[in-house]
């Protein structure tokens, strides 16, 4: 095999011989299965969750694949492969999900072992991107870059990657198990969550140490993740998980899928009673074998070395006058450009959510022109985020005009993040089994309707969140305003939640009132903006918490007022 | 049943005896740990080899006290996708010390053979008619792993070695 090089200088984990093989084995091994399965020797019982297991789904119309981004961290030389694959297997697009990987909908089973062998070429695959096992470990997107980080996540979340790698013990859990990690002072990995989510953080000799946070999720029963242990020291990052997924192994529920995530298992056992059951085995496991030795988490942190960044100064003429000439760049910057913790270098999103679009997809072409972007102006490497949009982490503010003249010339220039118009959807009843209700037209036609930037600005942070189904891979329940499709009688309905917040704060919304039409959920979400302009105090008061000040009375009023 | 062993087909000198049978004294038999928790003094002073086997929702620590008087202990999957046992295992070994056989019994696939013994079996009761093909190869195509095996002693290393399994 022909194995592209990632530029150098990128900041993600460098394959060696041995990862390449590695995922070799698995392509081959993956062939084999399909073989088993072909001949009857697997069941298709037995078959699924190894298909799974290497991220092949089957959806409503076609089988979808779903392609690992470890900790949305990837080089442009990879986003320029999956531009390929999705123009030659797929129908000239992708789509990034809140998992920060990126799947493909319209795959042909045949085709699979040649996408899993390209996919190879750059140092990627699929493996456990589905199945009850221990799911691709996301972080913060703006790591090694956020001026306010303390704790650079991906190399954790790196060594976490490998050690929950083909698992012996833990690749047949009682369901999937999603970790997140955030080494910065704002949350933006919604740790909380996550079955497993944890704080990086540092004590007062500067040592690096996790706060674990347990039993978060969403779904069916959403459940804010609970805080099991302060600080566990790096060295037992490892053992502490290790026993956490041994105590999920042996007392999680198996007699019901929607009561098998660890989220139930501390409910059911009570946070104390968990607690100690950890800790237990935690105090046995601690020792040589589960220690994480400081030279390991050194030879990781090396692939994750700054980027060769130049000293400059924090002002950029460039830019004011860029800034004082153009009205539509000003607003992308102010709402799309963050602060670098260098000087003279910024941080970019770039959305994904033009109006009236699908929130997450990118044409192909558009992949490609990124990956050139991100050679261009960020050392070759770029981030998928959880609200599905893509980084570009270090820029130079002397830059940022040019890159977002391109951008904005290929429909990626939106100034939205964070905004009205930064949908999560999820893929809904357009493609996925599970689905009641479409998710992507509401999205597009919320969209739109709140298209004008300057009318977003003047909303401010405001996120919609929108799932198909209970299931909530859109996040609804952590939506400023959430949005649930249900099923009545065959007719698709919108039940709006209030009030949910992913960030450390984390709140699960409250449910408006009845569930309304896809019409009229548009107008209802109009009006839910409507009522808080007018209630707001000043310019400064957030969605949130003006929701938080004046409760849910004027907003239920306005929308039910008719009823 | 064809018992796998090593990556092969091997002989099986033990056999299941069902509650309410007969236990018989002069050959290895492996009887359920109901059973033995209702009659475990009827096995005072026995000589032939006893074997217990475990319902996938008995834990190791269910039977850690008494596990100086097994040769054998079976865990049982009911279905391939509940994976408790290998935790079970692993805290047999780890946990407990345990250094006889244990054997995995009911429903399990080749592809799980390799985690199998990195989690500590010793044997698998395989399906009448399996490929034992597929039992062989399963425990050399992956050959990296990025935890420390059960033998494993020395700490994480880097993360990752070369298996030796197989």
């Amino acid at each position: 095999m022909n194995h592209i090089a990632p530029g150098a200088r990128a900041g993600i984990y460098h394959y060696d011989e041995i990862d390449r093989q590695f995922v070799a084995e698995r392509v081959e091994q993956f062939r084999k299965q399909v073989e088993r399965r072909l001949s009857g020797e697997l069941t298709e019982e037995e078959f699924k969750p190894v298909r799974l297991m290497n991220g092949l789904y089957l959806q409503l119309h076609a089988y979808m694949v779903r392609i690992a981004v470890p900790y949305g961290v990837m080089s442009a030389t990879q986003l320029r492969k999956l531009a390929e694959i999705g123009r030659k297997y797929d129908r000239g697009y992708g789509h990034f999900t809140t998992r920060q990987n990126l799947q493909y909908n319209w795959i042909k089973l045949e085709d699979t072992p040649a996408i899993l062998h390209e996919l190879a070429e750059v140092d990627m695959h699929a493996l456990q991107t589905s199945g009850n096992c221990v799911r691709n470990v996301t972080t913060d997107p703006f790591v090694g870059a956020a001026k306010d980080e303390v704790v650079d996540g991906r190399v954790y979340a790196e060594i976490l990657r490998q050690w929950t790698t083909m698992h012996p013990e833990f690749t047949y859990l009682p369901r999937k198990f999603k970790i997140a990690i955030s080494g910065a002072e704002s949350d933006r990995a919604a740790v909380r969550i996550h079955d497993v989510g944890l704080l990086a953080r540092r004590n007062d000799k500067g040592e690096a140490g996790f706060s674990f946070y347990v039993g978060g999720g969403l779904g069916r029963s959403p459940f804010v993740g609970k805080l099991v242990r302060e600080w566990v020291a790096e060295e037992d990052f490892v053992a502490y998980l290790e026993a956490i997924l041994r105590v999920y192994n042996q007392y999680g529920r198996r007699d019901n899928i929607y009561k098998a995530r660890i989220k139930i298992l501390v409910h059911e056992l009570g946070l104390e009673k968990f607690t100690q059951e950890v800790e237990e085995e935690f105090a046995r496991l601690r020792g040589p074998k589960y220690r994480l030795d400081p030279e390991i988490v050194e030879g990781v942190r090396q692939h994750f070395a700054p980027p060769p960044l130049e000293e400059l100064p924090d002002h950029s003429e460039a830019l004011e006058r860029a800034k004082a000439s153009d009205p539509a760049f000003a607003n992308w910057l102010e709402v799309n450009v963050a602060e670098h913790k260098a000087p003279g270098y910024a941080i970019a999103t770039v959305s994904l959510k033009p109006a009236g679009g699908i929130p997450g997809d990118a044409t192909c072409d558009q992949m490609d022109l990124v990956a050139d972007l991100a050679e261009r102006h960020s050392f070759g490497e770029l981030r998928v985020t959880h609200v599905q949009n893509l980084v570009l982490a270090h820029v130079k503010k002397d830059e940022l005009y040019d890159l977002w003249k391109r951008l904005d010339a290929a429909g990626l220039g939106s100034a939205n993040a964070g905004l009205i118009g930064d949908i999560i959807a999820c893929p809904g009843l357009d493609y996925c089994a599970l689905a009641n209700a479409r998710a992507i037209p509401l999205a597009q036609a919320i969209s739109a309707r709140f298209a004008d930037p300057v009318r977003q600005r003047t909303i401010g942070e405001l996120g919609i969140k929108i799932s198909g189904c209970i299931n909530a891979c859109g996040h609804h329940h952590v939506g400023a305003i959430g949005i649930l499709g249900v099923d009545k009688k065959g007719t698709e309905y919108y039940q709006i939640t209030v009030g949910g917040d992913p960030t450390l704060t984390t709140e699960i919304g409250d449910i408006l009132g009845p569930a309304v039409t896809e019409t009229e959920a548009v107008d209802a979400i109009e009006a839910i903006v409507d009522v808080y302009l007018a209630n707001r105090t000043g310019e400064g008061e957030r969605f949130i918490d003006t929701l938080r000040r004046v409760g849910h009375a004027p907003f239920k009023e306005r929308i039910y007022a008719a009823d | 049943m064809p018992l796998i062993e090593n990556g092969r087909i091997g002989e099986d000198a033990w056999s299941f005896i069902p509650d309410g049978e007969p236990v018989p004294n002069d050959r290895p038999v492996i009887i359920s740990f109901e059973r033995w928790q209702a009659e475990r003094d009827s096995f005072e002073g026995r000589n032939a080899r006893l074997g217990v086997r475990l319902k996938s929702g008995t834990l190791a620590g269910a039977i850690a006290a008494d596990l100086d008087r097994f040769s054998l202990v079976a865990l049982e999957f009911p279905k391939f996708r509940d994976g408790r046992g290998f935790s079970t295992a692993r805290e047999l070994r780890e946990r407990y010390g345990y250094t006889g056989e244990i054997r995995a019994v009911g429903h399990v696939i080749p592809d799980q053979y390799l985690f199998l013994v990195r989690t500590g079996f010793t044997s698998v009761e395989a399906p009448e008619g399996t490929n034992p093909d597929s039992w062989a190869n399963a425990l050399t195509e992956v050959t990296i792993a990025f935890q420390p095996s059960l033998d494993d002693t020395a700490p994480l290393s880097l993360l990752r070695r070369k298996l030796k399994v197989g």
